[in-house]
């Protein structure tokens, strides 16, 4: 790994990161999809950059997917939901943010812990960041649970699903393009079906919070 | 030639997107499921004695245990798709055309991803077909668009791909894994062969963490507990074939996918590791079927947590894993497709009849509508697991391979719990079913009922020679051991 590569493929994964706890700190629904956005855009660098230094043609393609996807469509189809409805917050997460900071420094430990053994199988450099890949799930599954509103909510499953996505870069640089080209396709149709949801939910049930979707029991 | 016949549900989506909603689009439909489940049979055959068929350049591989869960989605599908017209109203207006057009258009994209899921290779893609079932079936789910309807479905495609996130994680892992099994990077792969082959030079460690991962991802799917809590919402809200269709035949494909990992699993680290994951997961599903069950005053509901119950014994019989136990597991999936597909329909012509699923408002059915009644009556014994059907010969047949295995407690234990699911199903039944009563004007007409009475025949007859299907089984179970 070339010395300007290796870096910028150690701060763009640093930034994936970063850019999902701060959306746990954010409550503005626009500022989260344009972290977002951004996160996109950090998560093709480290592809890019993969692809750079291994010759590898069919991450390269891969990078250019992540930007089209993670930080093109997807987060336009979703801001368009967010101003839709304008000054929409994130009324009262159901854990504060000052605690979602402490847990996600909590997470981030556990995730160290947890990646041990891959850089115990993978001495390189880029395997020895998979831990903030890891980090990135968890935040984004705290992300998920915590926050009351739709849109959040699919923010959160994004996060987890970038997370996911930065693994195989670091791990494996990328899975079998078919994978790589079948998994993006499922998220972007996951985003298209919830935000038609979404459209529906409003347009019959008027501005939600999901957690007073509470008819179904037993 | 084969795998072509089994394009038919796509070619047929793409028709109902010309073909106006009504008669003609059923047919197109009932046809499509015919033909996936002739090309199932030609599948079994071509595949019965151990031979692998490959096409689309290594993309599909298709050996007998596909070729079971082929079959599996066919029957189903056929069954679901002959109640489309009962379930799905066409009238004149605009609006409810085009819903029913986007019915029967996901319908099929609904078992063309479960194919996919079953016939291909690679398990990333197997993933990213599972991932797809979620997305076609988030519509369906929400069909009646009521604030009910909404709310399981929202509930269903966020869970669903959180949970299955996870099993891609473990994937990513697997695959790293791959890559340092000692063959150099190049010889890194997702094909379950492939992956079969290297199993025993992969790192424990990572392996460990993958197939857990992996396990509680699509064990999501299969709504293992205690994974389930979106399961009862979406089984109950979706219209009656939707239901079938989930809890008949898209569980067992998730599950599918976990019977794949489990002899990677155990060649790489020993059968104790996912044996634990698996009875833990089986005997909570179990407790938790058995609570709800008793409880449930909802019909659809109460066939929700009966799937739980079901994927629960499968879960426990991978568990033994013995080629006896998953042969008895596959019998149980196509019992389980059979029985519950025909109780989901049923319950939607109960809900047609009667505007209501709550159990205390259906009283004396056999009375008031003997063929009906008659159907469900059929159906809950068979889902209780008593004889002549035949579930109950495959839970005799798991139980006997648990024991052989050494998870006899284990066996016992899901044993207790199942006569006490027993006993509320056949509760919830003298409720509905028994009482006075006299004949209601609007029968269920024969056409809607004759399908449930054949899948009812074929269940019985199972159970009573297993024969022509024993072959395929036990090579299927082949192909895992």
């Amino acid at each position: 790994m070339t010395g300007v590569a290796g870096a910028v493929i150690d701060l763009a994964a640093v930034a994936v990161l970063v850019v999902g706890v701060a959306g746990l700190w954010r409550r503005d629904l626009r500022a989260l999809v344009g972290l977002l956005r951004v996160q996109g855009m950090a998560l093709a660098l480290v592809a890019a950059a993969t692809a750079a230094t291994q010759h590898d043609v069919g991450l390269a393609v891969t990078a250019v997917l992540v930007v089209v996807v993670k930080a093109g469509i997807v987060p336009t189809l979703l801001g368009r939901v967010a101003r839709a409805d304008p000054g929409a917050r994130e009324s009262a997460p159901l854990i504060n943010v000052p605690s979602s900071l402490v847990l996600a420094a909590a997470l981030v430990g556990l995730a160290v812990v947890v990646g041990a053994p891959l850089h115990a199988l993978d001495p390189g450099r880029a395997a020895a960041l998979a831990p903030l890949g890891l980090a990135t799930v968890l935040v984004g599954y705290l992300l998920l649970v915590t926050r009351r509103r739709a849109l959040s909510q699919v923010v959160g499953l994004l996060v987890i699903d970038n997370g996911v996505a930065l693994m195989t870069f670091l791990l494996t640089a990328g899975v079998p393009l078919i994978v790589e080209l079948g998994g993006s396709l499922d998220v972007l149709l996951v985003v298209v079906v919830l935000r038609a949801l979404l459209g529906t939910m409003r347009a019959r049930l008027g501005n939600v919070a999901i957690d007073e979707l509470r008819e179904l029991h037993d | 030639m084969v795998i072509s016949v089994l394009l038919a549900p796509l070619v047929v989506a793409l028709l109902l997107l010309v073909v106006a909603p009504g008669r003609g689009a059923e047919v197109l439909s009932v046809a499509s499921s015919l033909a996936v489940l002739a090309g199932g049979i030609a599948l079994a055959v071509a595949t019965v004695h151990g031979h692998v068929v490959h096409g689309l350049g290594g993309v599909i591989r298709v050996d007998a245990l596909s070729a079971v869960m082929v079959i599996v989605i066919g029957t189903v599908a056929s069954l679901a798709t002959s109640a489309m017209g009962r379930t799905i109203a066409v009238t004149a207006d605009a609006a409810s055309r085009r819903r029913a057009r986007e019915y029967g258009v996901l319908v099929q994209v609904f078992v063309a991803a479960m194919l996919g899921a079953v016939l291909v290779a690679n398990l990333g893609v197997v993933w990213v077909m599972v991932e797809a079932t979620t997305i076609a079936t988030t519509f369906l789910v929400g069909h009646e668009r009521s604030r009910r309807a909404i709310e399981a479905s929202w509930k269903y495609a966020v869970l669903c791909s959180v949970g299955i996130a996870l099993a891609f994680l473990g994937l990513v892992l697997l695959y790293f894994a791959s890559a340092h099994a000692g063959a150099g990077p190049r010889a890194a792969t997702l094909d379950w062969s492939g992956l079969r082959a290297l199993a025993p030079h992969l790192d424990p460690k990572v392996t460990r963490l993958a197939v857990g991962l992996i396990v509680l991802g699509f064990g999501t799917k299969v709504g293992l507990a205690p994974l389930q809590s979106w399961l009862p919402d979406a089984h109950s809200q979706a219209p009656a074939p939707v239901s079938a269709l989930m809890s008949g035949v898209l569980l067992t494909v998730a599950l599918y996918a976990i019977l794949r990992v489990r002899t990677i699993a155990d060649a790489a680290l020993g059968v104790g590791f996912l044996r634990t994951l698996l009875v833990v997961l089986g005997l909570a599903s179990l407790g938790v079927a058995a609570v709800m069950v008793i409880a449930q005053r909802d019909l659809k509901r109460l066939l929700a947590y009966s799937s739980i119950e079901h994927m629960g014994l499968v879960a426990l019989a991978a568990a033994a894993g013995t080629p006896l136990a998953i042969a008895a597991a596959l019998l149980h999936v196509i019992g389980h497709g059979l029985v519950k597909s025909v109780l989901f329909l049923g319950a939607g012509e109960v809900h047609h009849a009667e505007s209501t699923t709550t159990m205390a408002e259906i009283r004396s059915l056999l009375r008031r509508r003997a063929a009906l009644g008659g159907v469900l009556a059929a159906g809950l014994v068979a889902l209780a697991g008593l004889p002549p059907f035949s579930l109950f010969a495959s839970e005799i047949a798991m139980f006997r391979a648990e024991i052989g295995a050494g998870l006899g407690w284990a066996a016992g234990l899901a044993l207790a719990l199942l006569v006490v699911i027993a006993a509320g199903l056949l509760r919830a039944g003298r409720q509905i079913l028994l009482g006075p009563g006299e004949p209601a004007a609007d029968r269920t007409p024969r056409r809607a009922i004759a399908p449930l009475v054949g899948a009812l025949v074929a269940s019985a007859a199972l159970g009573l020679v297993a024969w022509p299907l024993a072959t395929l089984l036990h090579a299927a179970a082949g192909v895992l051991s």
